[in-house]
Formats: structure tokens, C-alpha cells, sequence
């Protein structure tokens, strides 16, 4: 430990210091503009608001075309996630802890669904979902997300579950458990960390979208995401409550992020570190 | 670690595979179907044969956007890679400092695209954004709207902010494999601090770091949402990337065969990738 404390010493922090600057600038821009007047925005050049107000937040929390939004975003979220984690767990179960017919093949499919671009399948999306009636509909976006949130799912669960030994399944089994008895009452709360993590990275890929929530929905379903689009390439300019709006979307991971902290890299890598 | 063949396991991966078949087979042959007929409307197809693959190879505007692609992930390789294991290498090992550390480089990994895309359209704008006006006020000529340099520019920097920290991520991961024991020896041996980085640091990274590569190969080569919002593409076609010249053609246009056939070429080539990264990713899991 000594020769690595040496090894890090002023230089390192001095990188750290400029390197998290560096990513806390353009954020703390956003945040400094959501505090301002359009006025100000455009009339005075300061690096903190002269008068912070919060007008641009009550724009949005108090006009329905805005929140709907919000609502709707979190609508396809959560159901995304929910469906997800749902049919992962039992999926990424056998691919732990068994050998079938086909099961490298239907893994590696898996990935190359996770590796799709989302632009491929935007049209033929589209298509679909409006030929069963289901376009413009919360269901439909969070089906969508399934694309790339169960592949994700099985593989971060199945990293996860690889790592607690099979002999608890076994003596579950000799004690007389059923599957479903022994899934649900030992081993789910065993992987309870591995479900969180899983969860949290299907609601952060399903959040972060945009491609395939904006060509599903037109009205009913519209995303945040795209309502701040439409917003942007109107004429008059809002950019206090562009910014708002941007702020309030980067929230819902900036409040869990300290409880996923250690297992950031394993999710992004499909549960592979 | 040898596991039970047990044909079983099938009705346990069942749900995955009816809802992954119905959200990803079903499209697909829907974009198939398309590639290989021409339609003048009405819901009337013929038969086109390998038409449109023959249109897509030989067409000039897509050729440029792959080149553009191309430029632009290896761009992004080249400074992400070495920046990501940099910011590895200095970051602390543990305490709160750590902690902190770990939670800020996370922040702009979960921030939604479009987002990302909005934070630097306004960040670099010359009238009210942070950079473009201090550039300007220090004399150098910066308008991302219509220098197509400038323009490159924001984009790199703005992919290096969004994701340089999983590079940095995964590289610390690997590092905090490391036993102390090494760095003990290493000591002992009066190693250099490059000799350390070059004989233990870097092997032990090789497994996450070609995970890091992968993973930044194939989301930069389907970058669509933060160019999208930051430039549209523009100024004319300069930053016109694979993603976004299809959906101006599935989408924008409706030119339903060429962009069928344009998405398959996209995704056999993706398909090509993922498999190299399968095989490394389990090749790699078996050695542990």
C-alpha cells in the first residue's frame, strides 16, 4: 500500500481536481441558465445568476404539455423495467446454472440485440406497433426498450447469480423446496443486490433513449425527451426552461447513482467485470 | 465449473425468448421483406431483387457517412482509450474521496442523450453558452452551427465528456483486481513507474479494457440522439453519421428499400463485431 500512496500524490489529485471540473462544467452551465430569466440569458453575460429564480421550474412543473412528459417517460420506464426483470430472472437462472440445447447461440442473439442499432429497427417499429394498434401507447415503448433491456438484464442477473455457489440450490432442493419456493424465498433475496443493480440499468437505458420513444408516440406517450426537441427547433427560444428541463431529467439518476456506485462499470459491461 | 446438461432450462428462458422474438425476429423480417421489393404505394410490391444492396454499396452519400463514421469512432478511440486508463491510474483507491470520485464520473454516463446533446448546444453556443464565449473573447474563431471543424470539434469533446469516464471505469475496476504483493515486489525491484504500468498494471487491464474498446467501438458506430440535437448533421452533411442518414431515410423520406437494405448491411456488420466480442467476452470468462 505504501509504494501505491506514494505513487498518488499531489499529481494525481491535481488530475482527478481538473479532470471531475471538466465534467461538472457544462452541467453547472445548465444548472446556472435554469436559474435565470430569458432575459437575462440573452441580455447579461454572468457565471452565476444576478436574480435566481425558480420560474422556469414552476413552467414546467404547472403546464400539463410539459409534466405529461415527465409522466410518461417514467410510465414506459417503469414498465420497462418491471417487464425486463420479470422474464430475465428465470432466463439468466438456466443460463447460470444450466447446459441446454442451443444456449451459447441464444446468448450470443441476445448480445447482438443489446449491439442492434436502434436506427435499424425504428421503421419496422413503427410499423409494427401501429399495425396492432398500439402506437402512441406507454405499452409499446416499454415493449420497444425490451430490445436492448432484456439482453442487459439476463446478462448483469446471470453475472450475478454465477457467483453464489450451486451447492445452496442443491440442498434447497434435497430440504424438499419447490423451484418456484426456493427461487422466490432463497434465492432471489441471495442476488437482492444483482436485481437492483439489474433494475437500475434497465430504467437508466430505457430513460436515456430517445430514438425509438419519439418515433413510437405522438401525443398521448410523448417523452420528456422529445418534448424538449420540438422545443429546441421552435422559433422563439425558451432556453430557461430548455435548461429547467434538462436539469430535471438528469435528477432521477443523480439520486440513485450513490447506491449503484461500485457496480457502474460491471452494469455498462454486461456484468462482465 | 461443468454444468448439468438439463434440456429443461428451456421453459425457464421461454418468456425471454417470445418477448426478444416479438420485439427484434418480428421487425427484422419486416426490414428483410422490404430490402428485396419496390413499392409504388398502395400496398403493391414487386419483386427487386438485390436492387437496392447494389444501390446502397455504390451510393455516394452513404459511402461518405461511413467514412465520416469510420473518422469519427477512431477519433474517439484514440483519445478516449488512453485518457480513460490516464484517469484510471490517478484515481484514489478508497475513502471518501473515492466515493465522490466514482459518483461525479458516473453523473454524465446517466444523463439522458438528448440531454447531453442540449448541455453542449448551449455550452458552446457564442452568444450565451460558457466556451463558445470565452473562445471568442480570446480572439479564436468558434461557430459549431456553421464550421463544419468547429463543429467535429463538439462533438469529439462532447462524446470524450459523456463517456470517457466507462473507459476510466472499467480500467479502475481492473486495477483494484491488483494485489498489493505486486506493487510490494515491484518496489523491492526498484521498477520504474513505467515498468509497473507496462508489466502489471496494463495485463491485468487487458481483460476490461478490450471490454472498454468494444463497448465504445459499437456505441459510437450507432451514435444517432447527440449529434442529432447538437448539430442535426450539420452544417450541410459534415457530421451526417450512419444513424442519422438512415433515419432520414426510413423516416424522414419513406425510401423504404434503399434504408432496408441499408439496415441490413448496418446490422451484419454490427452483428460481425458482437460476435468477435462474444468470443473474447466468454474466452476471457473462462481463464478466470
Amino acid at each position: 500500500m505504501a509504494a501505491v500512496a506514494e505513487s498518488k500524490g499531489r499529481g494525481a489529485a491535481l488530475v482527478m481536481v481538473l479532470y471531475l471540473l471538466f465534467l461538472m462544467l457544462p452541467i453547472y452551465w445548465l444548472l446556472n441558465m435554469s436559474l435565470k430569466t430569458n432575459r437575462e440569458i440573452l441580455g447579461v453575460f454572468s457565471l452565476w445568476p444576478q436574480n435566481p429564480t425558480l420560474d422556469n421550474y414552476r413552467t414546467i412543473l404547472t403546464d400539463p404539455s410539459w409534466y405529461m412528459g415527465y409522466v410518461n417517460s417514467l410510465t414506459y420506464v417503469v414498465l420497462n423495467t418491471a417487464i425486463s426483470i420479470a422474464v430475465a430472472l428465470p432466463a439468466a437462472y438456466a443460463f447460470s446454472r444450466y447446459r441446454f440445447l442451443g444456449d451459447k447461440h441464444l446468448f450470443f442473439w441476445l448480445l447482438t440485440n443489446r449491439m442492434a442499432p436502434a436506427a435499424v429497427f425504428a421503421l419496422p417499429f413503427f410499423q409494427l406497433y401501429s399495425s396492432i394498434g398500439l402506437f402512441d401507447t406507454h405499452i409499446a415503448v416499454a415493449l420497444a426498450h425490451c430490445l436492448f433491456n432484456v439482453p442487459l438484464a439476463v446478462w448483469i442477473l446471470e453475472g450475478f447469480m454465477s457467483g453464489v455457489p450451486r451447492e445452496i440450490d442443491e440442498t434447497a432442493y434435497v430440504d424438499g423446496y419447490s423451484f418456484p419456493r426456493f427461487f422466490v424465498r432463497i434465492f432471489m433475496p441471495l442476488i437482492a443486490s444483482g436485481i437492483g443493480v439489474a433494475a437500475f440499468f434497465c430504467f437508466m437505458f430505457s430513460w436515456v433513449e430517445l430514438l425509438l420513444s419519439r418515433t413510437l408516440t405522438s401525443v398521448d406517450a410523448k417523452p420528456i425527451a422529445a418534448t424538449m426537441t420540438r422545443t429546441v427547433s421552435a422559433s422563439g427560444l425558451d432556453w430557461g426552461v430548455l435548461a429547467a428541463a434538462g436539469i430535471l431529467t438528469i435528477i432521477p439518476g443523480a439520486l440513485v447513482i450513490w447506491f449503484v456506485r461500485n457496480y457502474i462499470a460491471k452494469g455498462f459491461a454486461l456484468g462482465r467485470v | 465449473m461443468d454444468k448439468p446438461v438439463n434440456n429443461r432450462a428451456w421453459f425457464l428462458v421461454m418468456p425471454v425468448l417470445a418477448l426478444v422474438a416479438f420485439s427484434a425476429l418480428l421487425p427484422l423480417m419486416t426490414v428483410v421483406n422490404y430490402s428485396l421489393q419496390d413499392t409504388f404505394g398502395g400496398n403493391q410490391f414487386f419483386w427487386a431483387g438485390l436492387e437496392w444492396f447494389e444501390d446502397v454499396v455504390h451510393s455516394d452519400r452513404i459511402r461518405a457517412a461511413l467514412g465520416r463514421q469510420v473518422l469519427f469512432s477512431a477519433s474517439i478511440l484514440a483519445i478516449e482509450i488512453p485518457l480513460g486508463i490516464f484517469i484510471a491510474l490517478n484515481m484514489p483507491k478508497k475513502g471518501v474521496w473515492a466515493s465522490f470520485c466514482l459518483v461525479v464520473m458516473a453523473l454524465p454516463l446517466l444523463i439522458p442523450w438528448n440531454v447531453v446533446g442540449t448541455i453542449w448546444q448551449v455550452f458552446g453556443r457564442v452568444d450565451i453558452g460558457l466556451l463558445g464565449y470565452t473562445l471568442t473573447k480570446l480572439g479564436i474563431s468558434y461557430n459549431y452551427v456553421n464550421d463544419p471543424i468547429a463543429a467535429w470539434i463538439t462533438i469529439i469533446v462532447m462524446d470524450v465528456w459523456h463517456w470517457t469516464s466507462l473507459v476510466a471505469l472499467l480500467c479502475y475496476a481492473g486495477l483494484q483486481s491488483i494485489p498489493d504483493a505486486y506493487y510490494q515486489a515491484a518496489k523491492i525491484d526498484q521498477a520504474s513507474r513505467w515498468k509497473v504500468f507496462r508489466y502489471i498494471e496494463l495485463p491485468k487491464m487487458q481483460g476490461v479494457l478490450l471490454i472498454a474498446v468494444l463497448l465504445r467501438f459499437m456505441d459510437s458506430f450507432m451514435i444517432y440522439t447527440e449529434p442529432f440535437v447538437l448539430t442535426g448533421g450539420g452544417p450541410g452533411n459534415a457530421t451526417t453519421f450512419l444513424s442519422i442518414d438512415l433515419v432520414k431515410m426510413a423516416v424522414g423520406q419513406f425510401d423504404l428499400g434503399p434504408a432496408a437494405a441499408f439496415s441490413l448491411i448496418y446490422f451484419l456488420v454490427i452483428l460481425v463485431i458482437s460476435f468477435v466480442f462474444y468470443t473474447l467476452m466468454t474466452k476471457e470468462g473462462e481463464a478466470l
